[in-house]
């Protein structure tokens, strides 16, 4: 591979080149690298040196993991980009938000067959919890949030859909517009909504609910009741509370995971 | 240093003074105080301070008012000092210097000596609290008498903040200057100002990397990739072959993850990490593709299950069956719903199939047109 900058007219060029810089007073990139990389080593020991006293902290501490995540907010840094990074190295953030981005698969990939791929974030709280064991350390709604934030760069639809008050959590590509949202939320308060119920509160045609709700139907995340008394209600598994719906049994769970 | 509120120097009934010392400067926290050299004076019940040119700046603090002290030795340039840490004011508090300050301690900087002996005399008057015996006519706020009992177990933790305090303020200041930094060779590099060679743009996304700082400096050759992510997709090119093998030639980026992830156990990868590596499959000429189907879900694919074997065998599947769903399809070849689906998508998109689409199901034929 040619290298640039070898060569007695490339020294020439480079000699030009600083010249120029030193002029206008600004300071050549190749020397801006060198002394990143100085700084660098010196904020490696730093950061070494709070790693060394606070790292446990990190791992227990949920509320001090949203005052981290804020503070490298504020800076510009992303601590989870990599698990290469520093951040990731020395404090162990890394580790503990791409488990729970692991854990956070599973269960949605167990319970996509009962509730198409869509899930409260408070059941899946709950399931993480539980699929940690009781000596795990503690995972808050704000871990959660970040962690579902990162897996979206893997393009498998992850999203979030605010619904009374929390959140939706979306595992498949399935493709929800506005409208698509507004009824979700319509469905909260109940479990389930009806074609009356939508154009009472969102004043739509009949033709715009029944396109909306068949969308829904076909993409696993309704399922139609047409023998409840009045009219067909479609009911949305993901808001069924776990006190109603009975659990996944292994071998359904076997089934599903590919 | 929002703890100090104005006074007119004069020393009450019953107060008494200790030791005053001149040559001391005021420090909020870490950083010098908005006011010149001045001479500190302690008495029985405050501490006070009063510019040595204008004696009319006079300010003072309830001995009350502060928890714990300590000395700090003198340095190269730098004079002895007292640090002394203080309660929260008091919502009645009268006016003082400062309204506000993000520190709950100061130091005071003995320009001209006698630390010593103003430090043992503070002990003194901090150990026998003379003031809570003797109260003066001027009422002086101070704290309530319980948290003299909690001062103790307070200055430990109170301590420990501080120091984490300033740790991560010093961590975040140095992040900063070097996303700053960063961000100038970034434009550099972009306006091609200077030479830069390979080397150093690799070594200065390395950087990138350890930092997590966004990385704007794109190339055609290795994309947003380093050193780690061309290692890291040789190590996934080896690992992978078979488990692609089993699952019909392709998997779906979330599965990879959380194999490679559980495999792993410790140093995890990032979801980004690994579509970076993934990204570089055709650059090193692995024998694995990254793709992406148009839905927006992302797979790994061998490189020789060829997009027409994989149509050709949809069609085959389909045709055999008169027609099939997803569901169908994937426990037919042992494939994730997900991704048998999108091998029927692209059979239909290339023409093969057609589609019948009601709410029982989306179901695909041979397409006939």
């Amino acid at each position: 591979m040619h290298r640039r900058g070898v060569g007695a007219g490339a020294i020439a060029k480079k000699k030009l080149a600083e010249a120029k810089y030193k002029e206008r007073g600004t300071v050549l990139a190749e020397d801006q690298i060198a002394q990143m990389s100085k700084q660098l080593e010196t904020f490696k020991t730093h950061l070494e040196e709070f790693a060394s006293k606070h790292k446990q902290e990190i791992r227990k501490n949920s509320q001090f993991r949203v005052q981290f995540q804020e503070m490298c907010a504020t800076i510009g840094v992303d601590p989870l980009a990599s698990g290469k990074g520093f951040w990731s190295e020395m404090l162990g953030v890394g580790d503990f938000y791409y488990e729970l981005g692991v854990q956070i698969i599973e269960v949605c990939l167990a319970l996509k067959h009962r509730n198409g791929g869509l899930i409260t974030l408070d059941e899946l709280h709950h399931r993480v919890l539980k699929g940690r064991g009781k000596f795990a350390q503690d995972v808050s709604q704000d871990d959660l949030v970040r962690a579902i934030k990162k897996l979206k760069a893997m393009g498998n639809g992850f999203g979030m859909i605010p619904v009374g008050g929390s959140y939706l959590v979306q595992s498949v590509p399935a493709e929800l517009n506005m409208d698509h949202t507004v009824v979700l939320q319509l469905a909260d308060k109940k479990g389930y909504v009806t074609v009356s119920e939508i154009r009472d509160s969102l004043k739509w045609e009949r033709e715009r609910a029944s396109h909306v709700l068949d969308h829904l139907l076909k993409e696993g995340l309704a399922w139609l009741d047409s023998q409840a008394a009045g009219e067909p209600q479609y009911w949305l598994p993901a808001l069924f509370s776990e006190l109603l719906s009975r659990d996944v049994t292994p071998e359904e769970a076997n089934q599903m995971t590919p | 240093m929002d703890r100090f509120v104005w006074t007119n120097g004069l020393l009450e009934m019953n107060e008494t003074l200790v030791i005053q010392q001149r040559g001391v400067r005021l420090y909020d926290g870490e950083e010098k105080a908005k006011l010149d050299v001045g001479v500190v004076l302690l008495s029985t019940h405050r501490l006070l301070w009063r510019d040595q040119k204008n004696h009319e700046c006079c300010i003072c603090i309830p001995l009350s008012q502060i928890i714990f002290f300590e000395e700090q030795a003198a340095g190269i340039g730098k004079s002895a000092k007292i640090v002394i840490h203080l309660h929260p004011a008091p919502e009645n508090k009268e006016p003082g210097p400062y309204q506000h300050s993000k520190y709950s301690f100061i130091e005071l900087s003995f320009k001209e000596h006698g630390q010593i002996e103003f430090y043992r005399r503070l002990t003194e008057e901090m150990t026998q609290k003379r003031w809570e015996n003797t109260p003066v006519s001027q009422p002086i706020p101070t704290g309530p008498k319980a948290e003299r009992t909690r001062a103790v177990g307070i200055v430990g933790i109170e301590r420990k903040l501080e120091e984490k305090r300033k740790e991560t303020d010093k961590n975040i200041s140095e992040a900063k200057e070097m996303v700053e930094l960063s961000k100038s060779i970034a434009n550099k590099i972009k306006d091609k100002q200077g030479d830069i060679t390979e080397d150093e743009t690799i070594r200065f996304k390395s950087y990138l990397l350890s930092m997590g700082i966004a990385n704007p400096v794109t190339r055609e050759t290795h994309g947003s990739g380093t050193q780690y992510h061309i290692q890291l997709a040789k190590q996934l090119g080896d690992m992978l072959q078979a488990p692609l093998e089993e699952r019909g030639g392709m998997m779906a980026l979330t599965e990879v993850y959380c194999l490679v992830n559980r495999a792993r156990g410790m140093e995890l990868l990032s979801p980004e990490d690994l579509v970076n590596a993934c990204k570089m499959f055709e650059s090193l000429k692995l024998p694995l593709r990254l793709r992406v189907f148009d839905s927006g879900v992302m797979v790994v694919q061998l490189q020789s299950h060829s997009e027409e074997e994989m149509i050709a065998s949809a069609l085959d599947n389909v045709s055999d069956k008169g027609s099939l769903t997803a569901e169908e399809f994937a426990k037919l070849l042992g494939l994730s719903v997900l991704l048998a689906k999108e091998r029927l998508l692209l059979a239909e998109k290339m023409g093969h199939l057609c589609r019948d689409d009601s709410v029982e199901g989306l179901r695909f034929y041979p397409n006939l047109f």
